[in-house]
């Protein structure tokens, strides 16, 4: 009974209050995130078997690891994997430093426009995935397609949905959609910044190239390689998009990244394979943001 | 935009209206040149697909494929719409106010309960309140995805897939939205005042409704919008989770209109002006209440 005790104290006349406010959102909570996070890996150490034959009647058994060893052998998923991450080496650099350069023109003396600009750049960013990838679709598919039209009237060629290109073109996609929201945190930043510290630079004869790539850059470096780590973690989850253009290239199998290779299992009724696909991409991504966030603490304490 | 615009001495103009001084000096007129030309090709860039889209949503059936895609040729936008609202037995509109169904429920509730968890969180001490912070925390870390084909599964084991509740009830849980109220709380609601509230024989719940909410409503408004357009923008959880088109979400929709073309060529103008449709009231939406983004950004909120 120290809960009421020390409640008491504080002079709160409702020892349960507490609970009342937090309840309604912790029960859901529990059953709706977490439980089903449990019987995921309850189904991850399961498999389903046919008893009599191929016709017989399904029947689920305990596997115990059997599903994590087949996943680790299955280079369909193994190669999702890679795909994923050179994607996010590739492009996160790519669109961080897209996100940089915008933002620290938009924090120059000389830029006109600004609002418009900032608005323009992160408007992608209110737009749903499927339909950027929809837009982007139309845009590289050569029946519909002004890009090639205009390309094609110069003599080149582009096949932005051929197997060379296809990453690259759901690249181009992301890059679109998340440079601007990007922009706008790096803006912040910043704005953010001593007003003190850049007179001074700027008195001192700095000139904008300097004043950008040598004061501004380091100072706000923290942010810049915590987004760009978490986007890279990120694109562990990467789906919407290739999962919209695999409707217009065979280019993209039913395997091409993490999570349309778990979700490819649960339309082929493989549950436990889903889960556990599921339960590997979730481990994953969770050890590499908490360890990342651990490391970057322990930066920050030192 | 003229030259002379560049070359005027600094803070000429209502937008410069940060503190004085700390910017760079001008310097001659390439370099403004030089930064305002790389701004509008950007801007371009990022403008391109949705100048596009508006475009092909006025074309005719034979204009979309053979003419000119980034200019207008004989507009047509409203037998278009017609067409979009009329297909399939109205289902379009259906899709749409589906979407306005999980978004709205799904973001007003998902912040009223957030709101209450990060005040209980921020004001009272109890047994587990950091281990249950931690937990909450920890959940922001696991990615959506990863998340929503678990859930399907277990939904799947209760009967509980292909209806609206299958997609509502994951939508109404926001992690994010209880840590950002519990900071909020912290930083805006002065204890002296609830100390105050008690003292007067306000009930705990009288204090939160009239006080307590009352203070944090900024950060619930960006908690509503983060949660509203995630919800608006989810495509994976109902992609799983509904078979039956009459409960899609618009973005769901769409997809399968995509899907389709191959068999019926017809669904590809409708796919097209449905994007553009969906994406109007998004927009509008979305840079009218600019500042709560700003504000939710600001927080170091995770990656959609």
């Amino acid at each position: 009974m120290t809960l009421t005790i020390r409640a008491r104290r504080r002079r709160i006349g409702n020892p349960v209050a507490p609970f009342g406010f937090l309840l309604p959102f912790l029960i859901p909570f529990l059953l709706i995130f977490i439980a089903p996070i449990g019987y995921a890996i309850v189904q991850s150490l399961q498999k389903t078997q046919r008893v009599g034959g191929l016709f017989g009647v399904p029947t689920t058994v305990w596997a115990g690891l059997e599903q994590y060893q087949r996943a680790f052998s299955d280079q369909d998923f193994i190669d999702s994997i890679l795909r994923v991450l050179l994607f996010g080496v590739v492009q996160v650099p790519v669109m961080m430093i897209i996100a940089l350069a915008l933002a620290l023109l938009l924090d120059t003396q000389s830029a006109r426009l600004k609002r418009f600009h900032r608005l323009a750049i992160f408007a992608p960013y209110g737009i749903p995935g499927v339909v950027a990838a929809l837009m982007w679709g139309f845009l590289y598919d050569p029946r519909l397609s002004p890009i090639t039209d205009l390309l094609g009237r110069v003599g080149i060629e582009p096949d932005f949905l051929g197997a060379d290109h296809i990453l690259w073109s759901i690249a181009n996609v992301v890059t679109w959609t998340y440079a601007g929201y990007n922009m706008i945190i790096i803006y912040a930043a910043l704005q953010a910044l001593p007003g003190d510290v850049l007179e001074a630079a700027s008195i001192d004869g700095a000139g904008p190239w300097r004043l950008a790539l040598q004061i501004k850059v380091p100072l706000i470096a923290p942010a810049l390689v915590l987004t760009a780590v978490f986007s890279i973690i990120g694109t562990l989850q990467l789906f919407t998009e290739p999962q919209v253009l695999k409707t217009i290239t065979t280019n993209i199998t039913s395997t091409y990244t993490p999570t349309i290779a778990s979700y490819s299992a649960a339309t082929a009724n493989d549950y436990s394979y889903a889960a556990t696909l599921s339960v590997l991409i979730a481990v994953v991504s969770f050890i590499l943001s908490f360890g990342f966030l651990r490391v970057t603490s322990r930066w920050n304490a030192a | 935009m003229t030259i002379s615009e560049f070359t005027r001495p600094p803070h000429a103009t209502k937008r410069a209206r940060r503190s004085s001084g700390h910017r760079t000096r001008p310097s001659g007129v390439t370099g403004p040149v030089a930064v305002n030309v790389v701004l509008l090709v950007a801007t371009g860039y990022f403008l391109l697909p949705v100048f596009w889209l508006v475009v092909a949503s006025t074309k005719s059936r034979p204009d979309l494929v053979s003419s000119f895609g980034f200019w207008f040729t004989s507009p047509q936008l409203f037998e278009n719409l017609a067409e979009l609202f009329n297909e399939q037995d109205h289902v379009f509109g259906q899709w749409l106010l589906n979407s306005l169904l999980y978004s709205g429920v799904g973001a007003i509730v998902g912040t009223a309960l957030a709101a209450a968890a990060g005040y209980s969180l921020a004001v009272y001490s109890f047994r587990g309140r950091e281990a249950i912070f931690s937990l909450i925390l920890g959940s922001v870390l696991v990615p959506a995805t990863a998340l929503a084909l678990p859930m399907f599964l277990a939904f799947a084991s209760v009967g509980l897939t292909d209806s609206y509740l299958s997609v509502l009830l994951p939508s109404i849980i926001s992690p994010f939205g209880v840590y950002l109220s519990r900071i909020y709380t912290q930083a805006a609601v002065p204890v002296e005042l609830l100390e105050a509230g008690r003292v007067d024989g306000a009930s705990e719940w009288r204090i939160f409704r009239t006080v307590v909410l009352r203070l944090i409503s900024p950060a619930l408004v960006t908690v509503f919008l983060f949660q509203f357009v995630g919800i608006w923008n989810n495509f994976f959880l109902p992609l799983i989770m509904l078979q039956n088109d009459r409960l899609f979400p618009v973005t769901l929709g769409l997809f399968s209109w995509q899907s389709q073309i191959s068999r019926d060529p017809q669904l590809l103008l409708l796919t097209v002006v449905g994007s553009f449709v969906s994406v109007v009231p998004l927009v509008i939406t979305f840079l009218s209440l600019q500042r709560y983004w700003k504000a939710g950004l600001a927080t170091g909120s995770v990656k959609g």
